[in-house]
């Protein structure tokens, strides 16, 4: 059994470099349409979230999101997606962002909502205006957990783009989808090459988040990290 | 009903703790007895070495070199967890089980040394009464349901659950408030008067020392032991510059409020005009009383009908 | 196995020959063919993927707690698995175990360690200091400690962690319907490709229902199992 399946997958990587041209714009299909429907949600929900952490409000909503979206299976999504638009661009990019906003949603809450009230109080205390409270305060401290969510919401994107080819989405999910046209060593090539780019991807933007952390929060942080702190 | 057990006495011999990578030692040489039935209070600076040497008797910390026996026995001879459960073990922030309730945590050391239901909820119930926390009310609380005296309360109880024949504890009333402090230490008093245990009693505070304990112990930075005497003789004789220094300026009249009126003799009061004080007030209220009414002498109601009098030079002479 | 229905005209209603969105008499006649069975198959696969997934991480949380340096390389790999997409991680496996519920669960496992283990780890570690200062001063062992006083302790994040997983792995198990027909998946994905309207919203609407049923329940047993976290101050 182990046997066979080392064969496939020494077929796979055959596979992915007899086709790597197809490969190539899969991916590339991939990324454009992941970095698409990632800029859309950040644009919906980090502006939203900070709003709401920022003035404390609405705070069962904003943290209940997350838990909604969870449930929400991403087949579901897509399917009714497809009944009401039908097969394309627009259905895809709505599915992947009604998945995507919610994580960001909830950390970007959360992560100025709980930003530390003493720092926040010694800053008006400084006669810093709300803004500049906002701005030089409460944002700094609030990015590390900002970008978890959006890192979070990054890796579910692309796995959700993959099952969005069902839909007429397009990028590497055309492949994995599409089982009848190819062998298992396609499928598994496609597989792999999907994998890789969801590694590089929160890869990449681990390093983006280390960069952009403030010097005095750099905590140990492991290479991954989704959004999964203890919610008590 | 278990019948009570004896206090033990606690032997200190040559006791030393050497931290590796550190040049002066925790604990440094220390040789001491503490009578069975006693308290004695380790007081100190930080870093005196007064919490490193508590825990050498229920070998929190290791020895490096010396004894330390409990009742004639070392405390190296038994393992290590049967040794502590035979131990009372307070300390500042109490460490109440959160999941569990009152009756519960109280009921740790009985439930570890296999005492039956029946005996355990007795014992907790009496002890909830004896740190005044009706056990009615009080079982079925958790932790977070209490006030920070509350909570010490239970650990007491919880430290007296199982009848140890010693007690540590280590600042246990530094946490709180000065009222519940003072409150907290007179139950102690009150406690120690009826159970009679031996105690070590780590603490900061040399007024604290002084009101708590029979014995007490200074150990200065190094973990040496600068003097170890009864609370009237450190104030009276203080061994060198430093206890002197440790104990205040105002060890005279620390000494005068370790004496109440009804404790020394009186001349009686012949018709002299004064602040009427009772016996149980401490020379020290008795003084600041004179200061306050700008009198020289106070008069004493002796509870037998007659009146005594106090006078200032009566109060310096009492001093020498 | 579920099966699509196919609307057959001249015998199907009108409701489902005009493909509105939900037919009531589709939904009654085909529950216990179709419906009931993907729903209980899609509970079997969930609950096998959370108990299977909740063990393993239990197991690497008690030994991570004991063993600092074993954290690391379990956060690590988990949280590689977590990252690659699910359609991915089924189609890595199929030519190791086939087109097959394993294949489908050992995927599943796989994605609740990463959440499992890293609340089991933070429960474990969430003991404040001076309770295990206590417990160890009055004589308790380091077993004792552990199962008397962290594990209990530990329970709110563990089942935080639980309600995460579960609810993650209802949504999960319909990407199953990719690889082999079991749960809620196979009809959605089959009245997909024959665009049947009330089959998806029936079926779709079972999965979310499910998810916050579950969640619900687990809510529940956390306020159960905790009596003193919602204990209030008596005055």
């Amino acid at each position: 059994m182990i046997a066979a399946a080392l064969d496939v997958f020494v077929d796979s990587l055959q596979f992915i470099v007899d086709e790597r041209d197809l490969l190539l714009e899969k991916t590339l299909e991939h990324i454009v349409l992941s970095g698409a429907a990632l800029l859309v949600s950040i644009a919906i929900a980090v502006p939203l979230g900070l709003a709401l952490g920022h003035l404390h409000r609405g705070s069962f909503v904003a943290v209940n999101v997350a838990n909604v979206g969870r449930a929400l299976p991403t087949l579901v999504v897509i399917a009714v997606g497809f009944i009401f638009l039908g097969i394309g661009f627009t259905t895809v990019m709505l599915a992947l962002v009604v998945l995507a906003v919610p994580p960001i949603l909830t950390n970007a809450y959360v992560a100025v909502d709980e930003v530390d009230r003493d720092a926040v109080e010694a800053a008006r205390g400084m006669g810093m205006t709300p803004s500049q409270v906002l701005w030089r305060v409460e944002l700094p401290l609030a990015l590390p957990l900002l970008f978890v969510g959006i890192r979070t919401a990054a890796v579910f994107v692309v796995a959700t783009a993959t099952i969005a080819a069902i839909a007429g989405g397009s990028g590497l999910g055309e492949i994995l989808v599409n089982q009848a046209a190819y062998d298992v060593e396609g499928l598994v090539g496609a597989a792999i090459c999907v994998s890789l780019l969801a590694l590089a991807a929160d890869a990449a933007l681990g390093v983006l988040q280390r960069w952009l952390t403030p010097a005095g929060l750099k905590e140990e942080l492991p290479a991954f990290e989704p959004d999964v702190r203890p919610v008590v | 009903m278990r019948a009570p057990r004896q206090a033990v006495e606690i032997v200190f011999d040559h006791a030393t703790k050497r931290y590796p990578g550190r040049t002066t030692p925790a604990v440094d040489d220390l040789s001491m007895t503490i009578p069975a039935g006693e308290v004695c209070c380790l007081v100190g600076p930080s870093g005196g070495g007064k919490t490193t040497a508590m825990k050498l008797v229920n070998r929190l910390v290791e020895l490096t070199s010396g004894d330390v026996r409990v009742d004639g026995k070392s405390v190296t001879a038994l393992d290590e967890t049967t040794l502590r459960r035979g131990i009372g073990y307070v300390i500042q922030q109490v460490g109440l089980f959160p999941h569990m309730t009152v009756a519960e945590n109280v009921a740790t050391v009985p439930k570890l040394l296999g005492w039956s239901k029946r005996e355990t909820d007795e014992r907790t119930d009496e002890l909830l009464d004896l740190v005044d926390l009706p056990a009615r009310d009080y079982r079925s609380r958790y932790a977070s349901q209490l006030s920070g005296g509350e909570r010490q309360r239970v650990g007491l109880a919880r430290a007296l659950a199982a009848d140890p024949p010693l007690m540590l504890m280590d600042e246990p009333f530094g946490a709180l408030d000065p009222i519940t402090r003072t409150r907290l230490q007179n139950e102690l008093l009150r406690i120690q008067d009826e159970l009679r245990k031996t105690i070590i009693f780590v603490t900061h505070d040399i007024d604290e020392a002084i009101l708590v304990g029979d014995r007490i112990a200074i150990l200065r930075e190094g973990g040496v032991l600068a003097q170890y005497d009864t609370p009237e003789q450190l104030l009276a004789h203080p061994a060198d510059d430093f206890v002197a220094r440790f104990v205040g300026a105002d060890r005279g009249l620390k000494r005068l409020s370790l004496t109440t009126l009804d404790e020394v003799e009186l001349e009686p009061a012949n018709g002299l005009v004064g602040p009427l004080l009772d016996g149980q007030t401490t020379l020290r209220d008795a003084l600041s009383a004179m200061l306050t009414d700008g009198a020289r002498a106070v008069v004493v109601d002796s509870g037998d009908g007659t009146r005594k009098q106090l006078t200032l030079d009566r109060l310096a002479e009492l001093l020498r | 196995m579920a099966e699509p229905v196919i609307p057959d005209f001249g015998e199907a209603s009108d409701c489902v020959a005009e493909n509105r969105l939900f037919c009531t008499d589709w939904v009654r006649e085909n529950w216990d063919p179709v419906l009931q069975p993907a729903l209980v198959e899609h509970i079997k696969l969930t609950v096998i993927a959370v108990g299977l997934g909740f063990v393993l991480s239990l197991v690497a949380a008690l030994l991570a707690h004991r063993f600092r340096h074993v954290e690391r390389p379990v956060a690590f790999l988990s949280a590689v698995i977590y990252t690659i997409p699910s359609l991915a991680l089924f189609q890595l496996l199929v030519p190791v175990t086939g087109l097959t519920v394993t294949t489908v669960e050992i995927a599943l496992v796989g994605y609740t360690l990463l959440i499992l283990f890293r609340n089991n780890l933070a429960g474990l570690r969430s003991t404040p200091p001076e309770v295990l200062e206590a417990a160890r001063g009055m004589g308790l062992t380091s077993n004792q400690t552990l199962w008397r006083v962290e594990l209990p302790l530990a329970l709110p994040a563990i089942v935080a962690g639980l309600r995460i997983a579960v609810v993650s792995t209802i949504a999960l198990a319909t990407v199953a319907a990719f690889v082999v027909s079991e749960g809620l998946g196979g009809p959605i994905l089959g009245a997909l490709r024959l665009d049947f309207r009330t089959e998806i919203i029936a079926a779709g609407a079972l999965a979310v229902g499910l998810a916050i049923l579950a969640d619900a329940l687990l809510v529940l047993a956390q306020r159960a199992v905790t009596p003193w976290a919602s204990a209030r101050r008596v005055t």
